[in-house]
């Protein structure tokens, strides 16, 4: 085809294949410009502002900050999220190992358990939390189902207690993502060389040595992803707080995301919203980033 | 399927295997029991609920909370039903979805066999964005919304789940592409195909597993969000925020019946979808981007 056009014909079209990957990928370039890392200069800024209602541009230095930081509210939600980040990783991950490893010895209905274990991943958290509000709900779910069946002494109103409303945070979302994470740990073991598990138990090794030894340490990349996904979640969940507990009872599950969209929609404080968005975003990053960079070197 | 060969060598005791399947039985009622509460209680007539044990099957057995959940019950200030609400939720979703792998496909065809200078770095800043708590863009996508005329609208949403989309559906097919060796590219180029040539005749005919696992992703989340629809959808909410607001309405009677049934239908697209195609999504994400 190329044969029949004049020279310089050939030039253009090879100019336009070197453009061409680059202009199919600009749009997406753009978007990521101006929606993410825009977006995010523009909230940072604002945090630096007196933004109340609307956005202001008068700015206030750390003033947010400062407020962020002197309210109750805040420290509350981060406490708050501190023992649901740890809680909801350590559990999820250690009911994702045992149940991968569990159904990795050759378990007759596999196939039907697999599904049963990853199906909550499917499910919104607002679904969820709406499930689990009325299971956890004293009056009608558990306990009195409990007490029905004649164990009149059973109690079991978390949900109405400040002091534990935040465990029953860790039992939805567990119950959410440990399915999720039991694949990921199941597809790291399903990758381990069996000539090595064999040669080991030749050697005598007894089965909990083994995995401890040689099966555990050989799924820490499996161990980073499964961190790496929940806790970023963690730091992002609002929609199960919504739906489970709406922060309370008072404030006792109010988590940064939940605060953040309280302070700047409800509350009509957007430079303290913004600056506890920030805040988020740290987090977020100071997990995030490390991975993805090591990530990416490795790929070369 | 070849995944049950790929067992473990280890070899345990018959105690051990009781144990063993003991606990698995028993995270598997861990798993169904909320839902199966949900689906029981979903056909009962509300004294039944209230007055009765969540366990019990039903007595009378009645679809009539399916319905209104469905057609009459009160969301909002409207009896509408979730009906409206599903339809929101589908031309979101639709569109969204087809949109955003589209571009993940040649984004990630781009990334891994038309390299340039920077292109780590920019797939790396793409990663970062799909972690991102979404806070962070919040006021301003709402400002970005209402200049553009987008707020309250579907199309709105749709631009939203977009751009926040891409990140995860390059992701996918960068990895999945990756393994695809660049010489048939190359060979191609040297046959005289293009850059549209080579990604419909030699990359898309590759591409049935990650479009499949992308398509998945892309549909539960998009289908499950619910800050952005809370945010940004006004009175043209998507199902989650429906769902929410028919569970939260603090006027009348609670009826757990209809709050049941609202939930499953809320929950029915992606459990479809997971039912069956879920295979495939594990099995992609295992041959993929799990891997550490």
């Amino acid at each position: 085809m190329a044969s029949v056009h004049s020279t310089a014909e050939p030039d253009f079209r090879t100019k336009l294949q070197d453009w061409l990957p680059k202009l199919v990928l600009s749009p997406s370039v753009a978007a990521m410009v101006v929606f993410v890392y825009g977006f995010i200069v523009y909230t940072i800024y604002l945090s630096f502002t007196d933004s109340k209602m609307l956005p202001s541009y008068d700015w206030v230095g750390f003033k947010n900050y400062a407020t962020l930081f002197g309210l109750s509210a805040w420290s509350t939600a981060l406490v708050n999220l501190a023992v649901f980040a740890s809680l909801y990783i350590v559990i999820c991950m250690a009911i994702g190992l045992l149940l991968a490893i569990f159904l990795d010895q050759k378990i007759r209905g596999e196939s039907v358990l697999r599904p049963i274990y990853l199906y909550p991943m499917a499910l919104s958290f607002i679904v969820t939390g709406t499930a689990w509000k009325w299971f956890l709900d004293p009056g009608i779910g558990l306990e009195h189902t409990m007490q029905l069946w004649g164990w009149e002494s059973f109690k079991f109103g978390w949900i109405k207690d400040r002091n534990m409303a935040i465990y029953t945070l860790v039992i939805a979302a567990v119950w959410q993502s440990s399915g999720f994470v039991m694949a990921m740990f199941l597809a790291g073991l399903r990758g381990i060389d069996n000539e090595m598990l064999k040669a080991a138990q030749i050697d005598g090794a007894s089965n909990w040595q083994l995995y401890r030894r040689i099966v555990i340490p050989l799924l820490r990349p499996a161990f980073m992803s499964a961190f790496v996904i929940l806790a970023h979640l963690a730091i992002k969940s609002y929609d199960l707080v919504i739906a489970l507990t709406g922060g309370g009872p008072g404030r006792a599950t109010e988590l940064p995301a939940t605060f953040m969209y309280s302070y700047t929609f409800t509350r009509n404080q957007m430079g303290v919203g913004a600056a506890s968005a920030v805040i988020m975003l740290m987090g977020v990053a100071a997990v995030m980033v490390p991975y993805i960079y090591s990530e990416l070197k490795e790929k070369k | 399927m070849a995944v049950a060969t790929q067992d473990t060598a280890v070899r345990t005791g018959r105690i051990t295997r009781t144990f063993i399947y003991v606990v698995l039985i028993f995270f598997a009622c861990f798993y169904l029991l909320p839902f199966f509460i949900m689906m029981v209680n979903s056909v009962k007539p509300l004294p039944e609920i209230t007055g009765g044990n969540m366990m019990a099957l039903p007595k009378e057995p009645t679809i009539a909370p399916w319905l209104s959940a469905w057609s009459t019950a009160q969301i909002g200030v409207e009896a509408t039903g979730l009906k409206p609400y599903f339809l929101n939720s589908i031309l979101m979703v639709v569109p969204a979805v087809a949109i955003s792998t589209v571009l993940g496909a040649l984004n990630g065809y781009i990334l891994t066999k038309w390299r340039f200078r920077g292109d780590t770095i920019l797939f790396g800043l793409m990663l970062f964005s799909c972690f991102i708590p979404f806070q962070i863009v919040l006021i301003p996508m709402a400002r970005i919304l209402g200049i553009l005329g987008l707020a309250s609208t579907i199309p709105g949403l749709i631009l939203v789940h977009v751009v926040y989309g891409i990140g995860f559906a390059t992701l996918y097919f960068r990895n999945y592409y990756a393994a695809v060796p660049t010489e048939l590219v190359r060979s191609a180029q040297i046959d005289g195909a293009g850059f549209f040539q080579i990604f419909w005749r030699i990359m898309l005919p590759l591409s049935g597993p990650i479009t499949i696992v992308c398509i998945i992703w892309q549909f539960t989340n998009i289908w499950n969000d619910f800050l952005f629809g809370a945010s940004f959808a006004g009175s043209n909410p998507p199902m989650t925020v429906a769902l929410n607001n028919l569970v939260q309405s603090s006027t009348g009677v609670k009826e757990y019946n209809v709050h049941f049934a609202g939930a499953i239908l809320a929950a029915l697209p992606t459990l479809l979808v997971y039912i069956v195609a879920g295979r495939y999504f594990v099995r992609g994400l295992m041959a993929g981007s799990v891997k550490g």
